[in-house]
């Protein structure tokens, strides 16, 4: 599976087009990482807790939109995107969309 | 007299040692930071960046691409946070607040261009930046006093520059 941001791939063509793909997960960070931001808040720092919540979260979104584009017979998704939104009660979504292609 | 000592010693020296510690950590760790940073940007610095979706020699290229991520969570300390209260009285630009932004920023750049080189590509294209505010810690929407962070996420193509 090909995943790009760009709406084209060098050397090869879109042959057809298979529609939007996306993929979320919304993701508490839990109570100890809390503690240790609110500690990091006193002397600066990168919050690496947080860090990886955002490389995990973008992982796990990226492949289910991965396995979306599959399911519809496509082997690339082109153009993709990302967007964040923030849900009371401290947790955050995180999500990726593109469109599902089938390139030659 | 003993006690009176005592409670200005409690409003008025914690807070300042508070501060003290912040702005001493603080200002080592984000001297270091930034240190580390010029060092892996010069490194780095064969790895073309750029925001176009169609660069020179990208169209006639190898044809491998893959799409490259880095981000980025970096924390106020107490005193820039105390600073930055000061200055949200008489308004006007936060230095301290840009500076913090500039590492998270350039941190994920770094990250991202990382992430290509290890790859094996040596160009990244249509690069795009933006911010999150994690569980609404930034803007307090959890009910909690917000706490400062700076949150910064880039993504592009990594492609193979002839």
């Amino acid at each position: 599976m090909l995943i790009v941001n760009t709406e084209t791939i060098p050397g090869k063509s879109v042959v057809e087009l298979k529609g939007l793909v996306q993929g979320n997960t919304v993701r508490a960070k839990n109570i100890g990482r809390d503690i240790a931001a609110g500690f990091k808040n006193m002397v600066g720092g990168e919050l690496k807790g947080y860090t990886e919540l955002l490389t995990e979260s973008r992982r796990e979104a990226l492949s289910r939109m991965a396995a979306q584009a599959e399911a519809l017979g496509a082997n690339a998704v082109v153009n993709v995107r990302f967007s964040t939104s923030a849900i009371t009660s401290g947790a955050s979504e995180m999500m990726a969309y593109g469109t599902a292609v089938v390139v030659e | 007299m003993d006690d009176q000592l005592l409670t200005l010693g409690l409003y008025v020296g914690l807070p300042a040692l508070f501060l003290g510690v912040g702005w001493f950590i603080g200002h080592l760790s984000e001297t270091r930071h930034e240190r580390s940073l010029q060092e892996r940007e010069e490194r780095l610095k064969d790895v073309e960046v750029t925001d176009m979706r169609n660069p020179p020699g990208f169209s006639n290229s190898s044809g491998q691409c893959m799409l490259v991520t880095g981000e980025a969570v970096i924390a106020s300390d107490a005193f820039k946070t105390w600073v930055f209260g000061l200055k949200n009285i008489i308004g006007g630009e936060s230095k301290t607040f840009a500076r913090l932004f500039g590492r998270a920023r350039r941190e994920a750049l770094l990250r991202m261009k990382e992430q290509a080189k290890e790859l094996g590509f040596n160009a990244v294209c249509n690069v795009r930046i933006e911010g999150a505010d994690i569980g609404g810690n930034a803007s307090g929407t959890n009910g909690k006093r917000g706490s400062n962070m700076a949150v910064v996420m880039a993504s592009g193509t990594a492609w193979l520059r002839a």
